[in-house]
Parts: structure tokens; sequence; C-alpha cells
């Protein structure tokens, strides 16, 4: 009996061993070639502008990048950058759900309005903010403040990092409100109902049924976030390109001017290995919140 | 608001009834007409306040250039100049069947791949799954940019640097964790017995999957792949640095239109709003389907 069973496991390990090969393997490829060649590549002294400059580097390149201030920076406007969104967008996007949950004419269509920055593509989304909403002159919020009396922000060189922040929530606020609002959508009614009927006002039902039954879909909603926020790039490189100073620099873009601006592959790369590891450390974080959220 | 109390308990709201006069009646339906007046000029607000900018980007494209930069104004003769400049810049036909192209193949790459894998992990789970999924979502962690240059010398060697295929290979990789992931939380949702009823008739693995377990989640493995296409169509790293006109999608198209014209607004809208057009309505027609998939079925 204990034969049959542990060989059936061999089979089923066997099996289920041969159905996750390909995923696993082209992940394992993906993952491993060129993480391989960027931490090589960190320990080599490569820069295509010196092609004379070759060799085994040692940590010189982790040296000079840990003791550029712009590395710290860099790490300091990712975490805000992630951290602000996730706040902005779990927060208003709770506030949208509970909103869009109640009865009024055309709800529908507010609502598939309200969704729909989350389908634009982020060159498109950071242009028309840079352009068309955030211009200094031109733009709409210009023209707003003074109509208003006020004086323009000049947003991208007073408020940098509040401008992409403000343009990424923007992106990610929908998409928070189109799984929260789904969340809502199996609330139980009769306990709502029955709570009211002990006297529980609009509040209290807020704090102490609503947002208890969203707390699965919010931990998906910053899991989910925080994967693509960490490598926000395009919204970056069409605004500020990192600037003004180092001011809209996160780790990903500072990457990418070191080794394809200032053509330091070995920097770059040290730059990359420095990356994987903070995104391991936030990994780490997430496995724990989802472990505990998503068990059944 | 108005001096009636929105919140009576219902035991009270029903002995009130019997005393209720008819102006106290009146005020209180007065009072919830407002408050429904209030709730839909917020919900509306608020939903058009969010959508702003993709309607102004939208009429921006239909106006000249000067009216473009003039002040903001919902009044103007639309023109359809700036489309046709921008067409006759850059064939967007060529551009958007890249995008359709790349977004559709390297979804269906991506399934292709990911059914099997996820059907293991919910059926035939093992101590290292669990483990096993979350590694593969954090491989979505890592800052592409970190691996580019690799891949970049890789696709030059390889001969894949600005084909579709490269790209297709690219993306599949990228929505892969993403997409077993969902499956496997698809997956798991079914009952066992169902699959194992198949077999106990015989069926063969190959069968099992095909015949009772995809039917039998469609609805699951359709919003897996509805959000495969949309991150696809709208990723911008990987398009930029991979290719340069063979290959080129939309989000290229657009970034060709940024640098040197960023001051032509109307032609830049026009050819943004050709370019998300597409997978907004296709965003608009799905996201009921969609949402399914991306509360990985922890939300029901």
């Amino acid at each position: 009996m204990s034969k049959t069973r542990a060989s059936g496991r061999t089979v089923g390990g066997l099996r289920s061993l041969s159905l996750q090969a390909p995923a696993v393997s082209l992940l394992l490829l993906w993952m491993l070639v060129p993480l391989g060649m960027t931490l090589w590549f960190s320990f080599q002294r490569y820069n295509l502008l010196m092609p004379e400059m070759t060799g085994f580097a040692g940590l010189e390149n982790y040296e000079f990048l840990f003791t550029d201030p712009a590395l710290w920076r860099a790490i300091g406007n990712t975490l805000l950058l992630v951290g602000w969104v996730l706040v902005i967008t779990v927060v208003g996007g709770t506030l949208l759900a509970v909103l869009f949950q109640q009865e009024f004419p055309g709800r529908g269509i507010a609502r598939v309005l309200a969704i729909s920055p989350f389908f634009v593509m982020p060159t498109v989304s950071a242009l028309v903010w840079k352009n068309m909403m955030m211009h200094p002159d031109n733009g709409v919020l210009a023209w707003l403040a003074r109509v208003f009396g006020a004086s323009p922000v000049d947003w991208f060189s007073s408020l940098p990092l509040t401008s992409i922040v403000i343009i990424v929530a923007w992106q990610w606020l929908p998409f928070a409100l189109l799984i929260l609002l789904t969340a809502m959508q199996s609330l139980d009614d009769d306990q709502v109902e029955a709570a009211r009927m002990d006297g529980a006002g609009p509040l209290a039902v807020f704090f102490y049924i609503t947002l208890p039954h969203l707390k699965r879909a919010i931990s998906v909603v910053i899991m989910i976030e925080m994967i693509f926020l960490l490598t926000i790039f395009a919204e970056i490189y069409v605004t500020t390109s990192g600037g003004p100073g180092l001011a809209t620099t996160n780790l990903a873009y500072l990457i990418y001017m070191q080794s394809l601006l200032d053509f330091d592959v070995g920097l770059g790369s040290a730059g990359g290995v420095v990356a994987i590891i903070l995104a391991n450390i936030v990994a780490i974080f997430l496995v724990r919140l989802v472990a505990r959220h998503l068990e059944n | 608001m108005t001096t009636a109390k929105p919140k009576p308990s219902l035991t009270a709201e029903g002995q009130a009834s019997f005393t209720r006069t008819a102006p106290a009646v009146a005020t209180a339906l007065l009072s919830l007409e407002f408050r429904r007046l209030m709730l839909t000029l917020l919900g509306w607000g608020v939903s058009l306040l969010i959508f702003f900018p993709i309607l102004w980007m939208a009429m921006t494209g239909f106006k000249t250039e000067a009216a473009a930069i003039a002040d903001p104004s919902f009044l103007f003769t639309p023109t359809l100049d700036s489309y046709s400049a921008v067409q006759a810049r850059a064939d967007y036909f060529k551009y958007a069947l890249n995008s359709v192209t790349v977004a559709f193949g390297s979804t269906l790459l991506a399934l292709l791949i990911g059914i099997p894998s996820a059907y293991s992990m919910a059926f035939l789970p093992t101590r290292r799954t669990k483990g096993t999924l979350l590694w593969m979502l954090s491989t979505k962690m890592l800052p592409p940019v970190g691996v580019l240059v690799p891949i970049y010398l890789l696709f030059r060697t390889t001969g894949l640097l600005d084909t579709r295929t490269g790209l297709i290979i690219v993306y599949t990789l990228m929505n892969l964790p993403i997409v077993v992931w969902m499956l496997y939380t698809f997956f798991k949702d079914l009952p066992r017995d169902i699959l194992e009823a198949g077999r106990m008739d015989g069926a063969s693995t190959f069968q099992e999957v095909v015949y009772l377990l995809m039917p039998l989640t469609l609805p699951g493995i359709a919003s897996t792949g509805l959000l495969s296409v949309i991150l696809s169509w709208n990723e911008a790293f990987w398009s930029l640095n991979l290719t340069s006109s063979n290959a080129a999608p939309l989000t290229a198209y657009i970034a060709s239109f940024s640098s040197p014209e960023g001051l032509f607004w109307a032609k830049l809208s026009a050819a943004s709003t050709m370019a998300i057009a597409p997978i907004l309505v296709f965003g608009w027609m799905t996201q009921k389907q969609m949402v399914r998939g991306l509360t990985f079925g922890a939300v029901k």
C-alpha cells in the first residue's frame, strides 16, 4: 500500500516536473543568462568609450557605485515613488470603489471612463501630462491657476518627483479601483443592513465591515502594483530624464544612465546587481504579505 | 444637507411610517432625491476628472496647431489636418500591425507554455510549488534595464534584433510569471473530482487538459490572455531598445513623435490617440471579463 503510494507520488512528481519544465526552464534561462552576464560584467572594466580598458576590475565598480551619492538618492527616490503611489492608489481606490458602488444614473459609463487610464500606454500618458496638463505656459493646470489668479506652477522643475508621482498614480488608481470594485460586489448586503439596524453610521460600516472585507483585495493591489512600480522607467524617460539633477532618478533610470548614456557597462551592471538585490528584499517582504493573505 | 436624518434605524422607521405626517414624508423623499443628485454629480465629476487628460488629448488631435497651444477651449472647428500630417510622416498601419502581431503572438505563446505548468501546479502540487510560483513572480521585479545590455548583445548575435520574433520572445517571458500565477489560481478553484472522473474514464493528461480543464476554465484563461495582451501592447522599454524600423510597434511610433516634435501638440495628440484607441476600446469591451483575472480569484 505504502509502496504503491510512494511510486504514485514519484510518477506524479515526474509528470509535474515535465509539465512545468518549459515554463520553469525558460524563465530560468531568461533570468540566469542575463543575470550571469550582468554579474560578470559588474566585475569587469567594460566601457564602450574606452575599448582599451579591459580586464578584471574586482570590486572597483561596486566601490565606485557605493561611494556615489547618486545610488542612495536613486534608492531613496525608488522607495518614495513606490510608497507614495501605493498610498494614493490604495486610499483613493478604496474611496472611489465605495463611490462607484452606489447607485446613480449612468454609473456603468462613469466607471468605464474612470478606469480608462489603465489602458493607456505609459509613454502616451507621460507625454499628455507633460505637454498638455503640466506645461508651465500652455498646460491646462497653468491655465486653471491663471483663471483663479494664482501663479502657474512649473511642475517638472519645482516639484519634479511629485509630478512623476501624480502621473504614475493617475495610471494606477484605475487599476486599484477596478480590483476593489470587484471585491466590493461580494460584500454581504445583509451584514451591512444588520449593522445599520444596530445603529452603525456610514463611517462605522466602512471601517468595521467594508475595509476588513477588502483586505485581501488590497493586498493583491499592493503586490501587483509593487511589481510594476519598482521598475518604472518610461514615465521618467519621457518627462524629466531623471532630473533636474537627480531629483527623479530611480534605480532603473540610474542604471540606464550609467550603462547606456555613459556607456559604462561595468558600472551599469553593478547597478543592475544592486537593483536585483533590492528587488529580492522586496520580494521576501511580498512573499510574507502574499502568504498571509492569499492562503486558503 | 437638509435636516432629515439619512440613517434612521429600520425599526424606528417602521414605527414612524404610521405616525409620519405628509410633509415629513415629502422632506424624506426630497432628501433622498437630493442625496441621489449629489451622488450623481460626485460620481460623474470624479470620473470625468480622471478621464479628462484622455479626452483632452483626443480633442487636441482635431485642433489646429495654433488652437492646440492657445488657452484651453472646448469650442473649436475640428480639422483632420493633424491626422493626415501624421499619416504622411509614418505609416500608422505598419506599426499597428506589429503591435497586434507581437501582443497576440506573445500572449498565445505564454498561454501555451503557461497552461501545462499551471495545471501541474494546481493538480499535482509538490512542496516546492508555492516557492516556484513566488520565484516566478519575483523575476518580474528585476528592472529590465539591469539586463538590457546582455539581452541586446544576445539578440545582436542571434539576429533577433528588430524582429517581431525577438519581441514576441521577450514579451512571452515577460508575461509568463503573471500568466502562470493567474491560471494557477483559476485552475485551483476547479473541483478536483471533475478531472479525476475524466482520469477514471481513461483520459490522458493531454485530453484532460484540452477537453476538461480548458473548457471549464475558459473565462479565466480569457481574462489572463486579455491582461497579457494589454501589458504587451503598452510595453515601452524593450520595444524602444530592441527594435528600430522593421518590428517597431506603436510605442516606438509614439516615441518617434515625442522628441523632435514635442511642440507640435496637435500632431502628437493625433498620433497618441491613434496609438491608444485600439487598446482602449479593447479594454472597455473586456473590462468585466478582465477584472476576474486581475483579482487572481482571490477576491470573489
